[in-house]
């Protein structure tokens, strides 16, 4: 009896996939890509975390040593949770609302005022400028910064910027805030394009008068699936957020100061080639950013269709 | 005369029926603030046209007093000491950089009207697996791209590089997200006049979805521009620009100038077509008519 259930649910599902075969025709190139380059090496790479794997000989499995190293022996570790929750919190919500008042504010302004505009905000993520900020910071009188403020009369002394541990994670956020008006940004702004224009019509006639209002009534609950798109774009930009300390405030950082977790992981693959531990790391932190990333989308959810 | 007056409102740039105050405030502090934004891209441009001897000048200065071409000039120099004529790196760089562009554009709006808009058997699985793959990452996935391609016989080729690059779940969710507000009865009414999926697709719901595209077309475009050859093609003939640039430019602080020529050069292209797809992404407001 069971058996025959199990058959005709099975036929059923046949049926359901063949009447529904133009779908998975449409989706297969993007998924074949997506398989043979996403999937398979992610697939891969899960395992890793149980390994002792040195690139040089084949991974040999340990358990879950790696991951008590981690949370019981590993002081630097434990610090750079500290710095990389400290780093997402100040960066994160900061750009994230950054994002959404700049694309709102662009979006009220004069057509010809709004590409630009979007451009001068965007660019800083385009471009490939740490060698700028490196001269802007230069612990030397001819840092930019250090002449600007003696010329004040602010500091007396040229202040090492880059490697005084009180200032490399303020610094490090600074460049980080700097280039974070990216992806999330300019989804925002395609999004405020496709609000469709009779909204604002029936706004006006149901009595919205202020441009506040419309935001809360017209503009916020019609723009759920790019303020989701935006939030995961910054949880992982804020979270996995390594490359600007590495390459402005060095590696490692004065003290650990600037330390995150993505530096830590690097640290491992690819200073000390212990690539198993460094996966460990990387799955500790995508665990996080997956909770975070459910709590987001049950906030927004409301705003989903 | 409702008729003429929505007329009235097209014609000027004013979004219907607005006439809120404060436009003056916004306009001065979006100004404000994209002047700090845009300092350091402007001390990059700058310092990318200062003599050496202007350089490390005290106190530095905010302009070049003889503005040269010389530190491109320098970085064309050493880019020409390669055995590989240049305009070979432009060729790779231009072919990598539009291959994966279409490509990624076209599979991920296929892929993301489909699954915004269909239910099938794995169509949630599918959803939640591109979401998993943005948020994954890890510093291993690299070596099991390189296993995968090296079984594939891929690394040293044009397919090293572009094809790793085409499915983008980044690119996907993008459009997803935007195609899901496309309503449903627009998708039913195309049905019923007997379109099929490819057709609903390309015909429909992608005309109306141009500033999801044109963002994609950004993204995509910007990502495949900067793909560095690194570790998966050798051969100095499958090179790509920003792979040659940057070695031509990375000798430290004492060839800043150059590094920022670099920087400049790399630049432009990107932001070419940031300017052109931003201009279509504009203009599909101030056209945008019924959408129901």
């Amino acid at each position: 009896m069971a058996v025959k259930t199990q058959k005709r649910e099975k036929g059923a599902l046949w049926r359901d996939i063949k009447r529904n075969k133009a779908c998975y025709g449409m989706l297969a190139p993007f998924m074949i890509f997506f398989i043979l380059f996403t999937a398979v090496p992610v697939l891969m790479s899960l395992p890793m975390g149980f390994t002792d794997f040195d690139m040089a000989r084949p991974p040999k499995f340990v358990g879950l040593s790696n991951f008590t190293t981690l949370f019981f022996s590993d002081k630097i570790f434990m610090r750079s949770i500290r710095v990389t929750i400290v780093f997402a919190l100040l960066t994160g919500p900061v750009s994230y609302v950054l994002c959404f008042l700049l694309a709102w504010l662009i979006n009220e302004m004069h057509p010809k005022l709004k590409t630009f505009f979007t451009l001068i905000f965007y660019a800083p993520s385009m471009a490939n400028v740490y060698t700028v900020w490196k001269l802007i910071f230069s612990g030397d009188m001819n840092g930019y910064l250090n002449s600007f403020l003696i010329d004040l009369g602010i500091i007396n002394a040229p202040v090492q910027w880059l490697t005084d541990g009180r200032y490399v994670l303020g610094v490090t956020i600074v460049v980080q805030l700097w280039i974070s008006l990216g992806a999330g940004f300019l989804a925002l702004r395609a999004g405020f394009q496709n609000i469709d224009r009779s909204m604002y019509e029936a706004g006006a006639i149901e009595g919205i008068r202020t441009r506040w209002q419309e935001l809360i009534y017209i503009v916020i609950p019609s723009m759920g699936p790019q303020l989701m798109f935006a939030a995961v774009m910054q949880i992982v930009s804020s979270f996995t957020a390594g490359t600007v300390a590495q390459n402005l405030v060095g590696f490692p950082s004065t003290d650990y100061k600037a330390h995150t977790i993505m530096t830590h992981a690097f640290d491992y693959g690819w200073q000390r080639f212990e690539m198993g531990y460094a996966s460990a790391i990387c799955m500790i932190l995508f665990a996080a950013m997956f909770l975070l990333n459910k709590l987001i989308s049950k906030v927004l959810g409301k705003y989903m269709d | 005369m409702a008729e003429i007056n929505t007329a009235k409102l097209r014609g000027s740039n004013r979004q219907a029926g607005r006439k809120y105050g404060g436009s003056v405030v916004i306009f001065l502090f979006l100004a404000l603030l994209g002047l700090f934004m845009f300092l350091p891209i402007y001390l990059t441009v700058i310092m990318s046209i200062k003599p050496v001897e202007e350089l490390f000048v005290f106190p530095p200065k905010l302009y070049a007093v003889r503005p040269t071409l010389d530190n491109f000039r320098d970085m064309f120099r050493v880019l020409h000491q390669n055995r590989v004529p240049f305009s070979r790196y432009v060729f790779n760089s231009i072919f990598v950089t539009v291959t994966v562009t279409v490509l990624q554009c076209v599979f991920s709006s296929m892929a993301a009207f489909v699954l915004a808009k269909c239910r099938f058997p794995g169509s949630k699985f599918i959803n939640g697996v591109i979401v998993v793959a943005l948020l994954y990452q890890s510093s291993v996935i690299y070596i099991m791209q390189y296993i995968v391609m090296a079984k594939l016989h891929m690394i040293d080729t044009y397919m090293a590089l572009i094809f790793p690059a085409i499915a983008s779940p980044m690119g996907l969710f993008l459009m997803r997200q935007s195609i899901s507000q496309v309503p449903d009865s627009m998708i039913e009414a195309a049905k019923v006049d007997g379109a099929g999926l490819f057709r609903i697709c390309w015909q429909i719901v992608i005309p109306n979805q141009k500033p999801a595209l044109m963002t994609l077309i950004i993204f995509a475009f910007q990502g495949a521009w900067n793909i560095q050859t690194g570790s998966v093609v050798f051969r100095e003939q499958y090179k790509t620009l920003p792979t040659v640039v940057t070695q031509a430019a990375s000798s430290g602080l004492a060839r800043a100038g150059v590094a920022m020529a670099a920087a400049v050069f790399l630049l432009i292209p990107p932001i070419v077509i940031f300017m052109l797809a931003q201009r279509q992404v504009i203009e599909t407001m101030a056209h945008s008519g019924i959408k129901e």
